[in-house]
């Protein structure tokens, strides 16, 4: 059956190499409502065992990466090679024909990102990977992702840049670019795993979020991470909890595709149901008509922010160690929350009174938590490997009233240990 | 806290990563403990000489580079010229003694030489060359368990070659064992 499927999917692509990004989308969409009542059910999403390679494995992030979204149970892939994202994609469309997902190398990012979204409506849980300047390329239909409110899950394992910059090597620049790269005014939700083990739990971790929250989430990893090659355990299927896609329970004719409810959190409507709807970039009502007025404009993007802004504490996830009685709280997120360890075991060694703050979830940033604990210490650190992104964060939330640290670089290699010791010193002073 | 950082080098298509993997999967899946396998990437890595780097740790492993490996294993001149500097100063180097040529190393540094190729040939696939490598390795170095390098060798090869490549293995271990008896009796 999903030999057929896929079989009927990429001849009709195929016609359409030179598609619009717009064109995919539209051309994802029908096939998914399409298909037929027994095809669908099989993306009825549960942790099958099908999908979980449930063991101890010897594998490299982006592998990871790969089969925790498996897991998950992300059936349709859309992308466009790039190192050093590839292996995802490499593995998804090895594993993909065994359990009857939908892959396809499209012609560019802009088509990807197109792609994925159209699944996702369809009724499947989508993804995509890139690096770098795929990553720009994404970003204008990442933000239709998310005026559509659409769940997908996009990996960016970061690379050197600005453009081409380092192909090979590992950066974590893009930090402001994931909140901000599209344009509008939005809200994102963007994760950093620290390992192979944990790129597998986030993968998870990220379709859940975009499920509940009905938006895409980033997952931005980077090059050390997912080109490093560790031991991954992964657990059986009836461990692993999905969060599924929440449809309305109106009767078609009387549901809205941006229906306003109290958490702002609207149910979709699913295709091939008899349900007929709407929906555009443009700004729109609950009905997802345009609407081209200022009023309009106000409901719908608050919305969007507020939508995050009322979950925050619930999406933040932050794991904190000896900050209680810190006079130093060094913060970091992905490889660069690792590569920090040695540091503060020398600098608290020597007496130095250092608390540390692990960011798997990097946006929304910890705001709260943050103002909190500028009031108590001395000083506030960001480790990342650029040259301040998420520090300005860390320094607006200080707001003055400790002093803030960056310790960054621009990216190539992870920190040198040392370098991180160093700027504990010079804080600790 | 016992570490190994391991580095191997050699020329794209002799089999660097998946030794390193080997390695990898040894210690972290069959031996307790836990490895983390970095690479080379990049076009330097294609066809010339390329490297991949293991760190073998009975804690997790906190920075993912290698920087004085512990234990270098050569495979190629270029390779070895490249990279012997890094070596730390109490050191094991093992080489293929066809293709590499070893400085003199300081008395600290122990080395170990293996005609792999040769005997690769005579198992009749001289790709097995990186295998013989890797059991030699494991018996002049013996921080990962010979059983654990036999699992994880028979594990990561292409279905249908397990068989040789577990006697590959083996060639390479016993001549491992057998030469350091020699040099056991040598300083005796």
């Amino acid at each position: 059956m999903p030999r057929v499927t896929t079989h009927r999917l990429l001849s009709s692509l195929m016609n359409v190499s030179t598609a619009t990004s717009a064109k995919c989308f539209a051309l994802i969409l029908p096939y998914f409502a399409c298909g037929s009542r027994k095809v669908r059910r099989r993306y009825q999403l549960k942790a099958s065992s099908d999908n979980v390679l449930t063991g101890s494995h010897y594998l490299d992030g982006n592998h990871a990466a790969a089969e925790g979204a498996i897991a998950a149970g992300c059936k349709f892939f859309a992308g466009y090679p790039i190192t050093p994202s590839t292996e995802i994609a490499e593995r998804v469309s090895r594993r993909f024909p065994l359990i009857g997902g939908i892959f396809i190398q499209m012609e560019d990012e802009l088509a990807s990102m197109g792609a994925i979204l159209g699944a996702s409506w369809g009724g499947v849980k989508s993804m995509s990977c890139t690096s770098g300047p795929g990553f720009s390329l994404m970003m204008e239909n990442f933000g239709l992702g998310i005026m559509l409110e659409t769940p997908c899950v996009l990996v960016n394992v970061q690379r050197g840049g600005p453009s081409t910059g380092l192909p090979t090597l590992p950066g974590q620049a893009d930090m402001m670019q994931a909140r901000w790269g599209s344009h509008g005014d939005y809200e994102v939700i963007a994760l950093a795993p620290v390992s192979p083990q944990e790129s597998f739990e986030l993968a998870i971790h990220a379709f859940n979020l975009s499920e509940k929250y009905r938006m895409p989430i980033l997952i931005m990893t980077d090059e050390c991470v997912g080109h490093m090659t560790e031991k991954v355990v992964i657990p059986p299927p009836e461990e692993i909890e999905l969060v599924e896609r929440r449809y309305t329970d109106k009767p078609a004719g009387k549901a809205w595709p941006f229906e306003l409810t109290d958490d702002l959190i609207s149910p979709m409507l699913p295709v091939g149901k008899g349900y007929k709807f709407h929906i555009t970039g443009l700004t729109h009502d609950e009905r997802g008509y345009p609407i081209i007025n200022a009023e309009a404009q106000e409901k719908n993007v608050r919305r969007l922010i507020d939508k995050v802004n009322k979950h925050v504490d619930e999406i933040i996830w932050i794991e904190e160690k000896d900050v209680e009685d810190a006079d130093i709280v060094i913060m970091a997120y992905g490889i660069s929350a690792r590569v920090m360890q040695p540091a503060i075991t020398k600098a608290r060694k020597e007496g130095i009174k250092v608390g540390q703050i692990k960011m798997v979830t990097v946006w929304p940033f910890p705001e709260k938590r943050v103002r909190e604990l500028a009031d108590k210490v001395k000083a506030l650190i960001m480790v990342e490997m650029n040259y301040g992104q998420v520090f300005l964060e860390l320094d607006r939330c200080a707001a003055g009233k400790c002093r803030t640290y960056l310790a960054g670089h621009a990216g190539g290699t992870v920190h040198d240990p040392e370098n991180i010791y160093n700027t504990i010193k010079e804080a600790a002073k | 806290m016992a570490t190994t950082e391991i580095r191997i080098t050699g020329f794209g298509g002799q089999g660097v990563i998946l030794c390193g993997y080997i390695i990898g999967k040894a210690a972290s899946i069959f031996s307790d403990q836990h490895a983390t396998l970095t690479q080379s990437f990049g076009p330097e890595a294609r066809g010339s000489a390329c490297s991949a780097q293991v760190i073998v740790s009975s804690d997790p492993v906190l920075y993912p580079y290698v920087t004085a490996p512990h234990v270098m294993l050569a495979m190629s001149s270029d390779g070895y010229q490249t990279n012997k500097d890094t070596m730390a100063e109490e050191s094991i180097l093992v080489y293929e003694m066809d293709l590499v040529k070893p400085d003199k190393h300081g008395p600290k540094v122990k080395t170990f030489g293996i005609p792999a190729t040769r005997i690769a040939e005579e198992l009749g696939r001289k790709i097995v060359l990186n295998i013989v490598m890797l059991g030699f390795l494991g018996a002049v170095t013996g921080f990962v368990p010979q059983e654990a390098l036999r699992k994880a060798v028979e594990s990561s090869v292409p279905s249908g070659t397990e068989e040789l490549n577990l006697k590959a293995f083996d060639k390479g271990y016993d001549y491992g064992v057998q030469l350091k008896k020699e040099k056991a009796k040598m300083t005796v």
